[in-house]
């Protein structure tokens, strides 16, 4: 199994963190895993993506020209991706902000309301894992239970505390994702 | 974790004495890595932010003068600052470690990835006849590894080592097993492998000389020639490589660092349609693999030189195949890295499959 990712959208939704702790969780299965960020001189309301590959065997090579499955965040990211996703991908979207849908016929769209579902629960934050969440409803390439490892792992420990409402984030992924 | 973050961890682990260096994208994180793990307060290590890159070359040469393990990081234009200092090493023939995690230019470019500096690293990059050794990781686990065999390198040719990396490398984020501890070395120990040092003289032992100016062209001469003699002892000895599918290969593609990671997607991809292409990555890009080269384009019916530049490396390529086969060469510049595609597309294209 090897599973492609593209995650992209503004800077400062948390797109490289939500790859860095998918990355971190797939570690924690065994598995092998990259994640190669679009780096530069990134700020808030710039455009942010990152590449995670997860796989069985050794990764060749961390860039590549198509993805598995795409998480897209904003319309420019949409407009960049739409055509990369292999035929019979996945990509999920974020409806916030996206004027034009996505108009391939031959892969599956998942459209979430991530950023009203983080409001709702008073945690704009959690945002990028309510976006993980939905994507592991759809690829459960990793459990719930190694991605709380994986956040242990990544966050520093005086933000430990937040552990839990991250977790309550995901599974409200799980939920909100048609 | 992060290529450049596993440099500075395997720094810490081999038992490096310093570490001098000036912040610059993409390769911050080495020293970024540093400063949060303290190594002063554990191993002892010195981690300085010198002023500037030229700052930092030069304390790299006092440092690896007194015998010490020292090194510093920086990326393209910040280590064009450092020619000067690196043939001075050279010269002296002191060892040091620098690492280059190249980003695109010419000047000061691009932050993104590119393998630009490929002329600079194999043709010295300073004054004089001198080489340096140029070691290429392609892989976070080889930004690890690659520190302490720079350093065994440096110290047992007494020349100075380079790790040429790019903003791929050392930006990616995989899976690594760091190399166990190993202590620093102990005043003895420096004076016993580093008889040449200037380690302060105890003991009424001859008066040591750090320095690369002779005046006399008799003794410049024979200086030059020894040096020859111990570049040709390590085009002899150190050439490293990795090949992939070359038994049955009729196509071979040279790449070294990222772009070899990129090739070997391609590889894989093309030998699903039935083209039997293979991959040569060299490890060392001086000393080149120049022999393994003639020898495999005996069988070759072309070959291509993928790298993140305009064309550098295949010079190498091409004078060690001495037209048995052709050779072609594919890339970008400004900082864009090619995919797997487009090498796919542009290999059937070079040789018509």
């Amino acid at each position: 199994m090897t599973e492609e990712i593209i995650i992209s959208g503004f800077g400062g939704q948390g797109v490289l963190s939500m790859g860095k702790i998918l990355a971190y969780s797939a570690l924690m299965e065994g598995k092998e895993v990259s994640w190669m960020p679009a780096y530069g001189p990134e700020q808030r309301g710039g455009t942010a993506n990152v590449t995670v590959i997860v796989s069985d065997e050794r990764i060749s090579s961390p860039i590549v020209s198509t993805y598995d499955t795409a998480i897209i965040l904003n319309q420019p990211s949409l407009e960049k991706f739409e055509q990369s996703i292999k035929p019979g991908g996945t990509l999920i979207y974020d409806g916030y902000g996206i004027s034009v849908p996505p108009q391939r016929k031959d892969i599956h769209i998942y459209e979430i309301n991530a950023m009203d579902a983080a409001a709702e629960m008073g945690n704009p934050k959690g945002f990028n894992m309510i976006v993980l969440g939905a994507l592991l409803k759809v690829r459960p390439l990793v459990t719930v239970e190694n991605v709380l490892k994986g956040l242990r792992k990544t966050l520093p420990e005086r933000h430990h505390h937040l552990i839990p409402a991250n977790e309550a984030a995901l599974r409200k992924g799980m939920e909100i994702i048609g | 974790m992060k290529g450049n973050e596993a440099i500075a961890h395997a720094a810490i682990r081999c038992g490096c004495d310093g570490y001098f260096g000036y912040p610059i994208t993409p390769q911050s994180e080495i020293l970024e890595t540093l400063a949060v793990e303290k190594p002063w307060e554990t191993t002892g290590m010195v981690v300085l932010q010198a002023e500037s890159e030229v700052a930092s070359i030069n304390m790299i040469y006092g440092g690896g003068g007194s015998g010490k393990r020292v090194m510093t990081s920086s990326s393209s234009p910040g280590v064009a600052l450092m020619q000067e200092g690196i043939a001075y090493m050279a010269g002296a023939e002191i060892p040091g470690l620098i690492v280059n995690v190249q980003r695109g230019g010419p000047g000061l470019g691009t932050i993104q990835p590119s393998q630009g500096d490929y002329f600079q690293a194999t043709r010295g990059g300073g004054n004089g006849d001198y080489y340096v050794l140029v070691l290429a990781p392609s892989s976070v686990q080889e930004m690890a590894d690659f520190v302490d065999l720079s350093f065994e390198l440096a110290f047992k040719y007494r020349i100075p080592a380079m790790i040429l990396s790019d903003g791929v490398v050392g930006q990616v984020m995989e899976k690594v097993v760091l190399p166990p501890f190993k202590p620093r070395r102990t005043e003895e120990e420096i004076l016993r492998e580093c008889p040449w040092a200037t380690t302060g003289r105890k003991g009424g032992r001859p008066i040591n000389v750090i320095t690369s100016l002779e005046l006399r062209p008799e003794a410049m001469e024979r200086h030059n020639l020894h040096l020859q003699e111990k570049y040709q002892q390590i085009r002899e000895n150190e050439v490293r490589y990795e090949e992939l599918l070359v038994d049955d290969a009729e196509y071979l593609i040279v790449a070294f660092g990222s772009a070899a990671r990129i090739a070997q997607k391609a590889i894989s991809e093309l030998r699903k349609e039935g083209i039997r292409v293979g991959l040569l990555r060299p490890i060392t890009l001086w000393p080149f693999p120049t022999k393994r080269i003639a020898e495999l384009s005996g069988h070759m019916k072309g070959m291509l030189t993928f790298e993140i530049n305009a064309g550098q490396m295949v010079e190498d390529v091409r004078l060690a195949v001495e037209g048995r086969t052709p050779v072609t060469h594919y890339g970008k510049m400004g900082g864009i890295v090619p995919t797997p595609d487009e090498l796919i597309e542009r290999l059937k294209g070079d040789f018509s499959l």
